[in-house]
Formats: C-alpha cells, structure tokens, sequence
C-alpha cells in the first residue's frame, strides 16, 4: 500500500508538470505568431498603435487563458493528491 | 502556499479572531484593499476646488484617463456603467500588488475574490441589456433568423456561462501562479535577492491582467448595448 501510494503520488507530479509543459509550448507558437504580426501592423502604420496594443493584449490574455487553464488543472492535481489517497484507502 | 508572515493576519489575532484570520486571509486582505481605496478617495474628494490640491490631481488624472478609455471602447453609453468598471479595475489591481509587499497577500490569489468580482459583471451585463432593450433583448441569444433559435439558445448560454469561468478563472491562475512562484524563489535563494526580477514583472503582470478583466467587462457591456437584428 505504501510503495503505491508512493507511485501514485509520483505519477501525480510528473503529470502536472508535463501538463503546463506541453500547454506552455503549445501558446508560445500563437503568441509568438500574433506579436509578430502586431509589430508588422504597428511598423507600417505607427498611428494605428493603440489600438493594435489594445486588441493585441485581449488576444493575448485569451491565449494565455488556456495555458492558465492547465496550470489551475494541475494545481488541483497536485493539492488533491492526498485526498485521492484517502478516497482509494476507502475502496 | 501558506505564507510565513501575514501583518494584518497578526493584527486580527490580537483583537482575538485568530480562527477567522488564519481560515480566510483573502477577506482579510480584501478590506485591507477596500479601507486603502476609501481612504484615498475621501482624501482626494475632502475639498474638491476648481484648482485641486496634490490628491485630488492625481485622482482626476486616473479617473479622467479611465472614463476616456472607456468611452473610447464601448462609445457614448459607455459613461454611464464607467464607475461600475472603474471600481472593479482600481480594487483588482491593487489587490494584485499587494502580493509584492512583504506581509501582504494578494486577495485575487483566491477563487472566490475573484468569483465575486466576475459573477456581478455578468449580472451587470444581462441587467443592462433588458434596461436598454426591454423584451427585445431576448434577440441576443437567438441567432440571426428566428427559425435557427433552438440551435443558437444552448450555445449563447452556455458561452454567456464560460465567461464568468473564463473571467474568474484567468485572474486566479495568473496570481496564484505569481505567489507560488514568488514563494518558491524566496525559499530557495531568498537571501540573494532572486525574486526581485520576478517582482518586477509582477507589477507589470498585475496591472495587465487587471486591464483585460477590465477590458474585457467593457466589452460584454458593449455587446449588451449593440442592437441585434
């Protein structure tokens, strides 16, 4: 029982950590493409700066949204881990 | 994350509310917030004059710097729901620096400060909408031709819910992930300064993410008030 909760809780840090990991470096691509084009748009046309700022922060924060989305997902996991001990103790 | 020292946590178990302090140290901290932002504006608003005085300078600055942005994003009608998102901006960005100073805890670091800021907003949002539209309003969430209703109804509701998560849910991962972060340095190479670049980009991180609840309150309000056909 021991060394599977150990396993268990093991398994439990290595998921969390690979979740936000493998989220991380699925919003850097569309992030990365979206700054680019916003200091494309501002180079060609340095008036319409503000408002390209503006819409490229709310662009911003919606991706990043998802990426926080996992970190909340594996902040349950890590902090639910020793509740799910007891729950699988009752089985 | 438990923290290691919180002054206004200490400051409550002398009066004798340890139990309650030490449970709940976001409410604790959430009056901390809102004692600060009350004391400012009766400061800056004591004697309002044609020729303001330091406080109330910098005040107007904010203030007048907010009502033309908002205004920018949702037009005319964006006047009258200003002080609601004003209020919101002022107390979630404070709220997020006050994770920077020593003793203090960011409010926001919880799911229900941050619930509590969402849920109002999209109350606020249907609110407005059936004062401008009446019975009309209910045109939202039917799609564009009548016969398409029962498909589009689900959807517009369920997307009407997922901002209140979506909302919520941003705001608290943001700063929670910016305590633990700061936690973990100050435990590892605290006494080498090494969350000071952190701390630095946590102001930066705090402000914008207050923006975008700000932002994008603004802009659900806007949707409200857009006519539908």
């Amino acid at each position: 029982m021991e060394g599977e909760a150990i396993q268990f809780f093991s398994y439990c840090m290595l998921v969390a950590g690979f979740a936000v990991a493998i989220a991380a470096a699925g919003c850097a691509l569309p992030m990365g493409l979206s700054i680019k084009s916003a200091v494309e748009g501002i180079a060609r046309n340095p008036e319409s700066s503000g408002r390209v700022t503006v819409t490229l922060l709310i662009g911003l924060a919606l991706i990043e949204a998802l990426c926080i989305y996992t970190l909340v997902v594996s902040l349950i996991i890590i902090y639910a881990a020793p509740v799910v001990q007891t729950v699988t103790n009752l089985l | 994350m438990e923290h290691p020292f919180l002054f206004f946590v200490k400051l409550f178990e002398l009066v004798g509310l340890d139990h309650f302090a030490h449970d709940y140290p976001h409410i604790i901290y959430s009056w901390v917030i809102m004692a600060l932002l009350i004391i400012a504006g009766a400061i800056g608003a004591r004697q309002v004059s044609l020729i303001p005085n330091k406080a109330q300078n910098v005040l107007e600055t904010i203030i007048s710097g907010l009502e033309e942005f908002t205004v920018d994003m949702a037009g005319e009608e964006g006047r009258w729901f200003f002080p609601f998102v004003a209020t919101i901006f002022l107390y979630i960005f404070f709220s997020n620096l006050a994770g920077i100073v020593p003793g203090f805890f960011s409010p926001t670091a919880d799911l229900n400060t941050t619930l509590s800021c969402a849920i109002p907003v999209f109350f606020f949002t249907h609110y407005i909408g059936v004062r401008i539209h009446g019975a009309g309003y209910i045109k939202h969430f039917m799609g564009p031709v009548w016969w398409m209703a029962p498909l589009f109804m689900p959807i517009e509701l369920i997307s009407h819910l997922a901002r209140v998560l979506s909302l919520s849910f941003r705001l608290f991962g943001n700063i929670t992930g910016k305590e633990i972060i700061l936690g973990i340095l100050f435990m590892l190479a605290g006494a080498f300064l090494a969350p000071l670049p952190i701390m630095v980009l946590a102001i930066f991180l705090g402000f914008v993410q207050a923006f975008i609840f700000y932002l994008l309150s603004v802009m659900y309000f806007a949707l409200a008030i857009e006519e539908m056909h």
